[in-house]
């Protein structure tokens, strides 16, 4: 994105309906790689369905552009609202030449996006978090007035290496948002036995940083706190744990299957109270959308997924030649 | 030309890179006001600042892990590991991280780090103060390994590395971070190309690889052997990753004998692959087995001085493994 994308204080109908349209788009994409998996089309999907208000509400408080993404795997919606294009998703998915994330090296949703400051990440969790504060810290040193936000699950938090990363980060008052996609499920381990608070947010007291928890599932309310840290940020406030409230709506991947550890009416609860259809619902009610239209962007998005997947299907696959490099820095190829 | 100790180098260079380069700064335990446990950031804090000669927590992957972030936004931080003993609770970022990186994001993104630890033993550190870790790095596609022996190569190579695009490991011989002195000039910008070996002796019998505080006790043996009438050629390596080869298949075709020498423990160490190689490729050349000489295969280096002696190689005991393949 060359135009940096402030955050506005009052969500204009514009900005509202666009924040609809990442999450309708990221959901469709979403649904569609999982169809993809049960084809035999690809080998892998991680998902971020029940994450996405979560992720754009975060996304569109923060100045898309300048600012810097530390992400994790679950956060399609995010890369959509930092520019990523369907087309792009569905290349990487599939492992396509010149995907932009890692040149199809990396397993899909590994995300990388040199252009929109989003930085790779891998696949050992929380591994992130000290790159985060790093680029805080630069950015501090620098005297440049960007912020950085890092996510990662609330498993991710009983890692050593995420301690590390906020304790750093509060010991500087860098200005980096630490946000929490809580969905209360690590793979199949429950929060219960991931840690001994109730709320991720009461992990920043230990650390000297302010916690909030908000409902994950409400992106004006993710939009709002996400704001307000990203003030405390620029004037030089310090971090934030933002633990963001969400419900994982599919197995953690194509490889799981959570029939073996959670029970069919749970999830059913969490469909009555789908992040999507939400939001779909709070807009028709304040009158930004009608269901005519509310159809409409849903056949668009179909369509944007149909003629994403018929690009990325149609694409080539690398050369061999291409796992060969770059190794290191100069063997990097700009072609 | 000045004489310097070893340890000096090292703290000239990062002056120098300091004063070169704003982006360049230092971050590590200890490394602000105290300069240091071993003194190698003497006087740095004071001259350049809490910013730039940052004392951290005590959480070494933190270390390593901030140091990338900052590097990833165009920084090129030195990140100090007080002990080599120390840097695996950082293996998971210099491995998972840094070191793949460039690959993963095809060359998007990239790390312009230094890592620098003081390694090895006969300082009376026990298990935890004395270790030889450069095999676990040396394994890893994406990173650059380097240990310097010498003043020179110390403040030469440290330049190089602080300079170069990618994730460099600088091992550095503790116990001859005093002990060894050198000539270094004053008036000239001293750099040490990475992936250079140097021959350190000239001989025509056997060649001696090593690196390191090694590298020194083979140049001693080298003087007994010369004695009897062997002409050891001693080669340093300097560069482990990535490797001299062509310098390691060179003295090998002169000499036609190959003797490894290592501080690690013997089984899978760095000197395993450099015997490996003058096997695969250097074959036609040898008149003799290619031989290693390492430490033990135990966990680590014993406290108790007659034990550490035991671990520890020195001149003798490389001087007698030299006699025994001169004489094959």
């Amino acid at each position: 994105m060359a135009v940096t994308q402030e955050a506005q204080s009052v969500l204009s109908k514009e900005t509202t309906l666009e924040m609809y349209w990442t999450m309708l788009l990221a959901r469709r994409l979403d649904e569609r790689a999982w169809v993809l998996h049960r084809q035999g089309k690809i080998a892998f999907h991680i998902s971020g369905i029940g994450h996405e208000a979560a992720q754009v509400g975060a996304a569109f408080a923060l100045r898309r552009g300048s600012d810097w993404f530390v992400p994790y795997y679950r956060d399609l919606a995010l890369l959509l609202a930092l520019g990523m294009t369907p087309t792009e998703f569905m290349l990487g998915l599939m492992g396509k030449k010149g995907e932009p994330n890692s040149g199809a090296r990396q397993m899909p949703s590994h995300w990388s996006l040199r252009r929109a400051n989003v930085v790779s990440h891998s696949s050992p969790v929380s591994t992130q978090t000290t790159h985060a504060a790093g680029i805080g810290l630069a950015m501090k040193l620098r005297g440049d007035d960007g912020v950085a936000i890092t996510s990662v699950g609330e498993g991710g938090t009983s890692q050593g290496e995420w301690y590390e990363g906020v304790n750093w980060a509060a010991v500087h008052k860098l200005p980096v948002i630490f946000f929490v996609e809580n969905n209360n499920y690590a793979i199949s381990v429950r929060r219960e036995l991931q840690m001994g608070v109730d709320s991720v947010a009461d992990k920043a007291k230990g650390l000297g940083l302010v916690g909030v928890s908000v409902d994950g599932l409400n992106v004006q309310e993710v939009y709002r706190v996400v704001s307000e840290a990203a003030k405390r940020a620029r004037t030089g406030e310090g971090p934030t744990l933002v633990e963001a409230r969400v419900n994982r709506m599919t197995p953690h991947s194509s490889d799981d299957d959570d029939r073996t550890y959670r029970s069919k009416e749970e999830l059913d609860v969490m469909k009555r109270d789908d992040p999507l259809t939400r939001f779909q619902a709070q807009l028709i009610e304040d009158g930004l959308l009608d269901q005519e239209q509310a159809d409409a962007m849903d056949a668009r998005a179909k369509k944007a997924v149909d003629e994403a997947t018929k690009h990325a299907a149609e694409a080539p696959y690398p050369s061999d030649e291409e796992a060969t490099y770059p190794v290191y820095v100069e063997d990097v190829r700009h072609d | 030309m000045t004489e310097i100790t070893l340890i000096e180098g090292l703290r000239q260079a990062m002056d120098e890179e300091l004063a070169r380069d704003e982006d360049v700064f230092i971050v590590g335990e200890d490394v602000g006001p105290r300069g240091g446990v071993f003194r190698a950031t003497m006087g740095l804090f004071e001259k350049y600042g809490a910013e730039r000669v940052m004392d951290s927590p005590l959480a070494e992957l933190s270390i390593v892990g901030v140091g990338i972030g900052a590097a990833l936004y165009g920084m090129r931080p030195i990140c100090e590991i007080q002990f080599a003993d120390f840097i695996h609770p950082a293996f998971n970022q210099i491995v998972s991280e840094a070191a793949k990186m460039c690959y993963r994001s095809n060359g998007d993104w990239t790390v312009p780090m230094v890592i620098r630890a003081p390694y090895g033993g006969g300082i009376g550190g026990g298990l935890y103060h004395s270790q030889s870790v450069e095999s676990f790095f040396a394994h890893v596609p994406g990173l650059k390994v380097v240990i310097p022996s010498t003043p020179y190569d110390a403040k030469g190579l440290l330049k190089s590395a602080v300079r170069d695009p990618n994730p460099v490991m600088v091992f550095e011989p503790k116990k001859g971070y005093r002990l060894i002195k050198g000539d270094v000039p004053e008036d000239e910008e001293v750099l040490v190309p990475l992936g250079k070996a140097k021959v350190t002796r000239e001989g025509t019998d056997l060649s001696v690889f090593a690196y390191g505080m090694m590298h020194h006790y083979c140049l001693e043996a080298a003087e007994t052997l010369a004695g009897e009438g062997v002409q050891v050629e001693v080669v340093d390596l300097r560069s482990l990753l990535p490797l001299d080869k062509a310098a390691v298949l060179e003295s090998v075709r002169k000499t036609g004998k190959a003797l490894v020498v290592y501080e690690d423990n013997l089984t899978c160490g760095y000197g395993a692959e450099i015997a490996a190689i003058v096997a695969d490729e250097g074959f036609t050349f040898l008149d003799a087995p290619v031989k290693r000489l390492a430490g033990p295969d135990v966990p680590a280096m014993p406290y108790s001085h007659p034990l550490q002696d035991w671990f520890m190689l020195n001149p003798d005991k490389i001087a007698a493994a030299m006699s025994d393949l001169a004489a094959y």
